[in-house]
């Protein structure tokens, strides 16, 4: 993707050229006159070494524009992730558009709907593996917090859950300073080595700074050793209006581009090339109740906009959308899940994390995982649009069968009817009334609630081979035990 | 015309300099400063929690009523020296070591002040250490502690077991929230109780100080 240009716009467009430069340079201003705050002495002395003016007391870097400027020519304009297995799974790049689970949620909404409770590993493992039977969800994720783990080891240890049980490429990211070479360790195991694992990465890492202009301690530490070690890395920005940004949403999306571009400076600086994707979770902050919905209309564009000034610097780009903050699945679930999950399409973002996610990313349902493949699927054929080729155009047919003519039994729509539309699964009623009824007369929900049940009992995902899976237990094992922990749920033996 | 409904009021509105010149005209009427704080400022803010809890009013504007609060609390001590501030209560709060979620503790202080509490705000990422210190320092009859993280509320116990090592946990209540934390872990780590939410955090505290 070209950088500074306007080329790599997305269909959807909140902000004109002018406004992109404009929010731009207000950026660069704040960076260069009132800096971000690095808590690690190692980050700030990375920064000075390279030009920032840093002062140490404060932790506070400040940027020149050429210094940002640089960072932004060497962010590299895509991400090719690859499966466990070494085949391509994700370009993230241009306005290519892929989906993933809701990440980090500390609930699982089980099968009843109703009842929310604390998650635990048996449930990463069955949202892994109902994930990789939905066409329509490139990438798998860390999508639930474990209870029944260790927290010393909760963060890294979905790594090992989901390379057990999905080929998928993942998003992941750590809660502590050793969450992220412990899970380079895990991912190395299965893909042979650190030098493979750069070459053909299979996670990408979730790095949040803490809003207004911030990066902590672990926050630091772990954009350190993405860097260095040649990991994907996503920053997520998380903007929240009137709390932790100006209340307006320009305002804020100045906020989320200094915190951004920080970010990337330092990955860049570190290790010129580092791939890094220009991400955010944006949230409404909801000044009733304090809540902090990530589906109001507000947070999705706020992410929209976001994603221009990420393609306006020729950078792969991330939101958390498709989604809800409803919760259980109802209408509220339905209608946020495929607004966001639209709007984020049509503004051409290429990770899309949030499908299954409820309640303000604090639950994931695999019933709605089933339903949001749907809404996934419809978006996708909305990314596709429309191909006129003579062939699609079609105009020799219309000639030939003229007026009044049969189109249903042609070569034309044999050879066409599958590729065009986007054909739903069941969940998806297109059956009549009367069939419809002596089924059972099921909502979506019930259909969904059939189709997990289902996936769980006879979906075999491709397993990792004997070897490969004897290496990964073994490198957790050394974990474990540097970390003193004798087994973990579905562990290693 | 010194009246204490037109103090009352400018709290409810949020109206910081309308509260300060009630206040003002009150004290200058000769009223007594209690009733002024009763009657009139403690009033605004009792109308200012339930309407914030029935969805009638958004955070800023609690933000402004407790910043009109303040501003006539601050004229009655500058009236009188050796004025005692009468308080329901002090309380130390802070989210614990390693984690910065910042938003939800702030709500719980403001509740618990616009309930009639003095409230110590330590911030986010407080070690033990500086929860001890702060109890030493300001004397609170409650400690609370506020997490987000699974990861985090370890630090929650440390934090417990820290102020039992400096002889300081028998001298306070502990509460506990956030997000991950649970009514079963907060008796698993010994704290003193667990609060889902502001207006619970209120609650919790009066029982506690009952
Ligand atoms: C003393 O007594 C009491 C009593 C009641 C108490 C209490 C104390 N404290 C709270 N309460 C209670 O009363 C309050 C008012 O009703 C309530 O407070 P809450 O805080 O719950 O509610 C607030 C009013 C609004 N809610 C919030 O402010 C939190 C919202 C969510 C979306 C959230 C936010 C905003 C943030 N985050 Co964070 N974040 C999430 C949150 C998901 C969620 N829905 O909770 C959560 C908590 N975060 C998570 C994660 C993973 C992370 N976050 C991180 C960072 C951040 C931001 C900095 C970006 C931002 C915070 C900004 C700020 N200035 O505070 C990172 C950690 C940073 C750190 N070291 O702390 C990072 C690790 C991400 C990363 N990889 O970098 C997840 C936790 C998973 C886990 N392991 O437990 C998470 C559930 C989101 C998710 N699904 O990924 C009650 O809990």
């Amino acid at each position: 993707m070209e950088k500074f240009t306007f080329n790599g716009q997305p269909k959807l467009r909140l902000l004109t050229d002018e406004q992109i430069k404009l929010i731009h340079e207000k950026a660069l201003y704040i960076l260069e006159t009132t800096g971000v705050r690095f808590e690690s002495d190692e980050a700030l002395k990375i920064l000075k070494d390279h030009g920032a003016d840093v002062d140490f007391d404060r932790k506070v870097a400040k940027f020149k524009p050429e210094m940002v400027i640089d960072a932004i020519k060497k962010a590299p304009s895509g991400v090719k992730l690859y499966t466990r297995d070494g085949e391509l799974a994700a370009d993230l790049s241009g306005n290519n558009v892929h989906f993933d689970p809701v990440s980090a949620p500390i609930k699982i909404l089980e099968s009843d709907g109703k009842t929310a409770r604390q998650s635990l590993a048996q449930d990463l493992a069955n949202i892994s593996k109902v994930n990789d039977a939905l066409d329509n969800i490139a990438l798998q994720s860390s999508a639930c917090v474990l209870y029944d783990v260790p927290k010393l080891i909760g963060d890294s240890y979905r790594v090992y859950i989901m390379l057990q049980n999905s080929p998928k490429a993942m998003i992941t990211g750590g809660f502590s300073v050793h969450g992220v070479p412990y899970m380079r360790d895990m991912l190395a195991a299965v893909v042979g080595g650190y030098d493979e694992l750069r070459e053909k990465p299979v996670a990408v890492f979730d790095i949040c700074p803490s809003p207004p202009l911030k990066w902590t301690h672990i926050s630091s530490q772990n954009i350190i050793d993405c860097a260095r070690n040649g990991l994907p890395l996503e920053t997520v920005s998380m903007p929240m209006p009137g709390a932790a940004t100006p209340a307006t949403l320009a305002g804020s999306i100045v906020v989320h581009t200094a915190e951004t571009l920080s970010g990337v400076v330092l990955a860049q600086v570190i290790n010129p090339g580092t791939p890094v994707i220009y991400g955010g979770a944006p949230v409404h902050f909801d000044m009733r109740t304090g809540t902090t919905p990530l589906s109001a209309i507000e947070a999705t564009m706020i992410a929209a906009a976001y994603a221009q000034m990420g393609k306006y610097y020729g950078m792969p780009t991330h939101t958390y959308a498709c989604l809800s903050d409803s919760m259980i699945i109802d209408t509220q679930a339905g209608l946020e899940t495929s607004m966001s999950g639209i709007v984020a399409q049509l503004a051409g973002i290429n990770v899309i994390s949030g499908v299954g996610g409820l309640e303000f990313v604090s639950t994931v349902s695999l019933e709605k995982l089933v339903i949001d493949n749907e809404i996934c699927g419809m978006a996708l054929r909305l990314d596709r649009g429309i191909e006129t080729s003579e062939e699609t155009l079609a105009v020799e047919l219309i000639r030939e069968l003229g007026p009044g003519g049969d189109y249903l039994s042609t070569d034309h729509t044999f050879s066409w009817f599958k590729k065009e539309p986007y054909i739903p699964s069941s969940i998806i009623e297109r059956r009549d009334r009367k069939n419809w009824e002596a089924d059972g007369a099921k909502s979506a929900f019930e259909k969904a609630q059939d189709k997990v049940k289902d996936i769980l009992a006879n979906h075999r995902p491709a397993p990792l081979d004997k070897e490969r899976a004897d290496e990964l237990d073994r490198v957790t094992l050394k974990i474990m035990k540097e970390l003193g922990i004798d087994s973990l749920p579905l562990g290693p033996k | 015309m010194a009246n204490l409904e037109l103090v009352k009021n400018s709290v409810i509105e949020g109206n910081v300099a309308g509260a300060a010149a009630e206040t003002k005209a009150c004290l200058e009427s000769g009223m007594d400063p209690l009733e002024i704080i009763n009657q009139g400022l403690v009033a605004g803010m009792n109308v200012v929690g339930p309407r914030f809890k029935a969805g009638e009013m958004f955070v800023p504007e609690v933000l402004m009523s407790a910043k009109a609060m303040h501003a006539g609390m601050e004229l009655v001590k500058e009236k009188l020296v050796d004025f005692e501030m009468p308080s329901e209560g002090k309380v130390v709060i802070g989210t614990v070591k390693g984690d910065l979620h910042d938003i939800g503790k702030n709500l719980v202080a403001i509740m618990l002040e616009s309930s009639g509490y003095d409230v110590v705000n330590l911030g986010v990422d407080i070690p033990p250490e500086k929860f001890a210190e702060a109890v030493k320092e300001h004397n609170p009859q409650v400690v609370g502690l506020s997490a987000l993280l699974t990861t985090t509320m370890l630090a929650m116990k440390e934090t417990i077991d820290y102020l039992k090592e400096e002889g300081l946990r028998d001298q306070v209540k502990v509460i506990i929230g956030g997000a991950p934390v649970t009514e079963d872990f907060s008796v698993e780590i010994g704290a003193d109780g667990y609060a889902p939410d502001g207006g619970s955090a209120v609650e919790l505290v009066k029982g506690l100080l009952a």
